[in-house]
Parts: C-alpha cells; sequence; structure tokens
C-alpha cells in the first residue's frame, strides 16, 4: 500500500507586479498557475521544466518560505498553509530543503560542526550533550571526516559544500527532502558521488524526495516519476520509464528530443521548437504551449487542456494536451517539424 | 575521421599561460598543443578550473596580469600569433577570430541597442556608415534566426530572452565572417531546448560561412553532437586527443572513461553511478606525475613519480597514460578502488 506523504491540491502562486508611483499592483506574475500532485512515502518525484516554469516556487511554496496565494498543501493529513507560524516552525523538522548554492545557504563565519549543531537546536533534536557525538557521525554519513568539523565552509571544494548542506537537511532526521538543484552546480564527477549519496541516505534513513532539476539526464537516474510544468502549470506526469519512453505531451517530447546523445553515430530526430518560453505575466490563453506547439489549432488558443490519462497510455500517465490520441496515431498535422 | 588529418587554419604549440598569484604560479595551461583543422569543430572538454577557458583567451592574447603567456606558437594560417604587435591583433580578433562567452548579458553592452552593437563592428572594421552598418546588423540577426528583425535592432539587451541574448552574441562574433569562432561554454546557461536551437545555428552557420569552430564545454553530449575531434583536459593538459567518434567507442584514458560513466544517462537505467573519487586538486598542491594519479583507479607507482607524456597511439588518438607505454606491464597496482 502507497501512503500519501504530500498532496499539494490547486496551488497556485501569484507575485504581485507593483508600478506607478504609487506602486499599486499592476499586475501578476502567475509563477504557478493552479498545480496538484501526491508525493507518496519513501519515493523520489521530480520536477522538471524549463527556467522560470515555476520548479522552485513549488518547492519554496511547499516550505511556506513564501506564501501561495491559494490551494492547500497536504503534509501527512494536516494541511500546512492552515497552521501557524509557531505550528510551521516545528513541521520544518520534517521538511528540509537544499539549494544549489551550498555556499550561499551556509554561515560563512561558522564551522561545518557549528552550523550542524545549530540546525539540532533549532530543532531541539538531540540533547546537548549528544551533539558533537552526533555531527561527527552525520559528517562520516555524507562521506567527509570528523576532523572536517572545524573548517570552514571556504575550506571546503563545491561538492563538499553540497555534503554539509545534506548533512544539515538530515541533522533534524525529516521525513520529506526538497532539493532544488542540489547538483546542478557540481562538476560530472562528483554529480555523480552526490547523487549516489543521495540514493544511499534514501535507502537507510526511508526518506523522500522532491527533486527539482532541468538536467534530464539526472532526473533519469534519481526520479520514480516525474512531473514537467511549462509556463506555471503541470502538462505531464507519469512514471519515469513511461515519461520517457512515450512521452504523450508535444511539448514533453520536444524536450526530450532535445537532450544531447553520448552517441555520435545516432543521428537522433530532433524536435526543434519554434520561438521563447512566454512570459508567465500574461501567459497565452487555452493551452499555454499553443504559442509553439506545432500541432496547435483554434480551439487550443481557447480551451485549457485537463490532465487525463491518454487512451491506450499507462495508469497514472497523464498530460494536458487536448490531442494526445490523434498525435500518437499520427493523424494530426504538423505545422512545422 | 579528421585528427592530424586536414589542413589546420590554426596550431596551438606547446602552448603554457601562467597567474603568478601569491599563493604561487598557477600554470593554468601547461603545455598545450592542438589543430583546428580548417571548416571543423574542434570541441574542448573538462571539468571546472581545468583551463578550457584561459586556452581561449590566450588564443586571442587577452590574458592579464598577473596572467601571462609564457611560452609557445599559435600559428595561424603559419604566422604566429604571439610575434603580433597589439594592433595586429585588433584587427585580427575583428576579422578573423571571434569569440563568445558563456553569459550573454555580460558581454552585451546594457546601454546600446543589440543593433547598435552589432553595426560598431562594420562602422569599425569595414568602414561602413551608420545606415548601412544598420542595415548590415539587420541581415546578421535575421542570419541568426531572429523573428522581426527590424524590429529587434532597436531594443536592449535586457529585453530579450536568454537564447535571444546568445543569437545576438553570435550575430556579433559573425559579423566579420571570421575563419575561426571560439564559443566557450555557449549554451551552459540555457535550457535545452534553447540549447538544441543554438547548437543547430552553430552547425548551420559553420557549413555556410566555412568556418571552424572551437567548442569549449563541460558536457560530453554536446562534444558528441557538434564536434570532429575533441580534446580533454586535466589540471591544464590534455590528457585524451581523438577524433569524436575514437573518443566515444574507445575512451582511453581513465579520467575520460571516468567522466563518461559517471555520467547520468537518460537512455541508460543504473542503480549506481560509477563516480570518479575525490576532487580535482588544488592548482597549488598539483601531485608530482600524473596528475590524475590520487583519483584513478588503475594508478601504479610511476605514476605517482613520473608524468606520462601525451603518446600517439595507431588509431591516432593521443593519450597521456602510462598504461599505454612500454613501461607499463610489470607495474603494481597501488591505488585500487575497492
Ligand atoms: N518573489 C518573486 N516575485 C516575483 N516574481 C517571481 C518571484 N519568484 C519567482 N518569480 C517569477 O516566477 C517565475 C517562476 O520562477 P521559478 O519558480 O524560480 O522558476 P524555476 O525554478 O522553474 O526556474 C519566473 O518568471 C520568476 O521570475
Ligand atoms: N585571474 C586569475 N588569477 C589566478 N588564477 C586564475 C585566474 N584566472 C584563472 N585562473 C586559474 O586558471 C585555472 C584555469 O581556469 P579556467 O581556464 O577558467 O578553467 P575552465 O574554463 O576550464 O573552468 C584555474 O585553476 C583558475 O583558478
Ligand atoms: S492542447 Fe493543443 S497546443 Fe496544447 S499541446 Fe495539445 S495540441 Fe499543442
Ligand atoms: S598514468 Fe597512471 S595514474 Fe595517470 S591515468 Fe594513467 S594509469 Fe592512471
Ligand atoms: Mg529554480
Ligand atoms: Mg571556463
Amino acid at each position: 500500500m502507497k501512503t500519501e506523504l504530500l498532496n499539494v491540491k490547486h496551488l497556485k502562486q501569484h507575485f504581485p507586479i507593483k508600478g506607478g508611483f504609487l506602486g499599486r499592483i499592476v499586475n501578476h506574475v502567475k509563477a504557478v498557475d493552479d498545480i496538484s500532485f501526491t508525493i507518496y512515502e519513501g519515493e523520489t518525484v521530480s520536477i522538471v521544466g524549463e527556467s522560470g516554469c515555476g520548479k522552485s516556487t513549488t518547492g519554496r511554496a511547499i516550505m511556506r518560505l513564501d506564501e501561495p496565494t491559494s490551494g492547500e498543501i497536504i503534509f501527512e493529513g494536516s494541511n500546512l498553509l492552515a497552521l501557524n507560524k509557531r505550528q510551521m516552525n516545528k513541521k520544518r523538522k520534517d521538511l528540509q530543503i537544499i539549494f544549489q548554492d551550498p555556499y550561499a545557504s551556509l554561515n560563512p563565519r561558522q564551522t561545518a560542526g557549528e552550523i550542524l549543531e545549530e540546525a539540532m537546536e533549532i530543532q531541539n533534536v538531540v540533547p546537548k550533550s549528544k551533539r558533537r557525538h552526533r555531527v561527527i557521525e552525520l559528517l562520516e554519513t555524507v562521506g567527509l571526516a570528523a576532523y572536517q568539523a572545524d573548517r570552514y565552509p571556504h575550506e571546503f571544494s563545491g561538492g563538499q559544500r553540497q555534503r554539509i548542506g545534506i548533512a544539515r537537511a538530515l541533522s533534524v532526521n525529516p521525513k520529506l527532502i526538497i532539493c532544488d538543484e542540489a547538483v546542478s552546480a557540481l562538476d560530472v564527477s562528483i554529480q555523480a558521488q552526490v547523487l549516489n549519496l543521495l540514493k544511499r541516505l534514501q535507502r537507510e534513513f526511508k526518506l523522500t524526495y522532491l527533486f527539482i532539476s532541468h538536467d534530464l539526464g539526472v532526473v533519469r537516474h534519481i526520479s520514480d516519476r516525474i512531473i514537467v510544468m511549462y509556463v506555471g502549470r503541470i502538462v505531464e506526469v507519469a512514471d519515469k520509464t513511461s515519461l520517457f519512453e512515450h512521452p504523450q505531451h508535444p511539448y514533453t517530447r520536444a524536450l526530450l528530443s532535445a537532450i544531447p546523445v553520448l552517441d555520435p553515430d545516432r543521428k537522433k530526430e530532433r524536435i526543434i521548437l519554434k520561438g521563447d518560453v512566454p512570459s508567465p505575466i500574461d501567459p497565452p490563453p487555452g493551452c499555454v504551449f499553443h504559442t509553439r506547439c506545432p500541432y496547435a489549432t483554434d480551439r487550443c488558443k481557447e480551451e485549457i487542456p485537463q490532465l487525463r490519462t491518454a487512451e491506450g497510455a499507462a495508469g497514472g500517465h497523464q498530460a494536458a494536451c487536448h490531442y494526445m490520441e490523434e498525435i500518437q496515431n499520427g493523424s494530426m498535422e504538423r505545422a512545422y517539424s | 575521421m579528421t585528427l592530424v588529418n586536414k589542413t589546420a587554419v590554426l596550431e596551438i604549440r606547446d602552448l603554457r599561460t601562467s597567474y603568478f598569484t601569491e599563493g604561487g604560479e598557477v600554470k593554468a595551461v601547461d603545455g598545450i598543443s592542438l589543430n583546428v583543422p580548417k571548416g571543423k569543430t574542434l570541441g574542448i572538454v573538462g571539468e571546472s578550473g581545468s583551463g578550457k577557458s584561459i586556452m581561449a583567451l590566450s588564443i586571442l592574447r587577452l590574458i592579464f596580469n598577473p596572467g601571462r603567456i609564457v611560452a609557445g606558437e599559435l600559428l595561424y594560417n603559419g604566422a604566429d600569433l604571439l610575434k603580433k604587435s597589439e594592433k595586429q591583433m585588433r584587427s585580427i580578433r575583428g576579422n578573423n577570430i571571434s569569440m563568445i562567452f558563456q553569459e550573454p548579458m555580460t558581454s552585451l553592452n546594457p546601454v546600446y541597442t543589440v543593433g547598435e552593437q552589432i553595426a560598431e563592428v562594420y562602422q569599425i572594421h569595414e568602414n561602413m556608415n551608420k545606415k548601412q552598418a544598420m542595415s548590415k546588423a539587420v541581415d546578421m540577426l535575421r542570419l541568426v534566426g531572429i523573428p522581426s528583425p527590424e524590429k529587434r535592432v532597436h531594443q536592449y539587451p535586457f529585453e530579450l530572452s536568454g537564447g535571444m541574448r546568445q543569437r545576438i552574441m553570435i550575430a556579433i562574433a559573425l559579423a566579420c565572417n571570421p575563419d575561426v569562432l571560439i564559443a566557450d561554454e555557449p549554451t551552459t546557461a540555457l535550457d535545452v531546448t534553447i540549447q538544441a536551437q543554438i547548437l543547430e545555428l552553430i552547425k548551420d552557420l559553420q557549413q555556410k560561412l566555412h568556418m571552424s569552430v572551437i567548442i569549449i564545454t563541460h558536457d560530453l553530449g554536446v562534444v558528441a553532437e557538434t564536434c570532429d575531434d575533441v580534446a580533454v583536459m586535466y589540471c591544464g593538459k590534455v590528457v585524451e586527443y581523438a577524433d569524436v567518434r575514437t573518443l566515444f567507442t574507445a575512451p582511453k584514458h581513465p579520467y575520460t572513461v571516468g567522466l563518461l560513466n559517471s555520467l547520468p544517462r537518460h537512455d541508460v537505467d543504473k542503480e549506481e553511478l560509477e563516480a570518479i573519487k575525490g576532487s580535482v586538486p588544488s592548482p597549488f598542491e598539483l601531485p608530482e606525475g600524473c596528475r590524475f594519479a590520487p583519483r584513478c583507479p588503475h594508478a601504479a607507482k610511476i605514476c605517482f613519480e613520473q608524468l606520462p607524456e601525451l603518446n600517439k597511439l595507431e588509431d591516432r588518438s593521443q593519450v597521456r597514460c602510462w598504461i599505454y607505454t612500454d613501461k607499463w606491464g610489470q607495474q603494481p597496482e597501488v591505488n585500487r578502488t575497492p
């Protein structure tokens, strides 16, 4: 039986844009515009999509680092958005977030050991007398050595700093860790080390991950299920194999086809999208993808497609496109290729 | 196969560029020899700090204090760029060898329209008047695939997306029809769909304009898709140099093999990635002998004592590793990974 850990319902995050000399709200950035998804205990769900599509905003909203405009974030049965500040701070023990740039999130004047002790103190998870011991244990868990507890962040390499960030997240025994581009800034050889570490920790501590990344190779490696976002909306959600082998949404198809392949002899059929990603300030009406979609019709310009399972697609594989079946069986004409 | 087979428009011979810092000399580029074949693409790969950008900047002689090109030859159509005057170099940078950088925002001037910035190239290097130059700018924007170029010439960099700005940079770099385009991480800051557009554009223009291209990247996928020859760099040195097919089908240097194995693949599932252990050494604490030895799963005694040469192998690839020499054989392995 799969147990729901997190259930995001109709989440919206519209950031106001102020303008004019009175500083009135003149418009909104619809960074996240009505998204819903579920994460089950022990799995890794990734959010992919191009920069600006709302991945980080979603992560920050779940942590309530920004207050969402509307929606519900149900974590273990209770709505986080209904908690008061004190209750929410207590809950933060169960939800941790790791960012791309560990340097920016580590206090340069604290040693690695002090950083970890402080995290434990805030959540009061380990009695004071045992904290030092726990610091050493955590450092070793993430592949650092005991003597490094007394070093400062600048004395570590990028990969090692990310390990400290991971140790800090682990120090409070969380249930869910949100990794926002956590390995994106690392060189591939170091990235592989950190990805292996994250997988091992997941097995050992039964962690659940929400993994945010624009790197589809990394996402395929780490995920059980994948959510594809485009301009603030979810356009497709599926388990990893189904998504990579049978993408349903034209955007997902284009995104996957754009990944360079490691084989110089394989000429891949590439769908080169025309134009640029539209602004989330005035997202296109109807299907948000219609301005670039090779299959778009007049209907796409007006009617918002809902997430649904296409005929013949795997259960749990959903996409938001009016014409999935027609595109699949080849009866839709492409306006360009 | 192209490696060392075609006439080279640019020959880099034993190039050495160092930074003289308080902590000591950083040999950022430490004796590199490469050929840029006419009309072909040379890829330079390696992790951050391996000396890729400094090598590119050295070719254009854009190295400033505390850095200095300390030795080598840069033969451009047979003549050594290191012997040219600064004035001659300025003309070469404007007319013959151009460069595009990773972050287009920082290399575009925010207070001029993109049209003015492209037109400037024609005004300076081809003595055109402003009107002629602007009309050439519109042509260039069209060439790099910018929609409604007549309108876009009047826009400022901040009004454009990252992908558009990179196209503008390419337009500026190509304005004078260079023989050699150096692209330093041209797509690293871009999303994959935009990356695909830009790489396609570079390939397309290369064929139209018969340019040679040097692509610098840390992304092996980009290399596989765009390059003819590839040099893998580690700590300021080339460790493997081969044509692209040989590099991907028969990688030889343990570092190259390690890089390929550590990549998560979007087309193959593995439970665990084969990471390279450890990290790149500090330029002030370079190991003696082979610089990869502390991380290499095959390292033997000799590896910690003597630096291997870049040796030519039968398939014409070049590898800097003791395994591919007569001295290997009886070497005891001392560093096997568990
Ligand atoms: N605090 C904010 N105020 C206004 N706009 C914001 C804010 N945070 C993010 N945005 C905008 O919301 C959109 C989504 O951003 P983000 O979630 O960071 O995207 P991603 O992480 O997918 O790259 C972008 O257009 C971004 O500029
Ligand atoms: N201005 C500088 N002063 C001192 N060292 C420098 C300077 N610029 C680059 N370096 C050193 O040169 C080496 C190569 O850098 P670079 O060519 O930028 O690497 P890459 O482009 O491969 O990431 C690095 O070790 C870097 O620290
Ligand atoms: S709904 Fe229309 S525009 Fe949107 S993805 Fe499907 S075909 Fe394209
Ligand atoms: S020379 Fe030795 S240490 Fe260096 S790559 Fe070859 S086997 Fe490894
Ligand atoms: Mg983000
Ligand atoms: Mg660089």
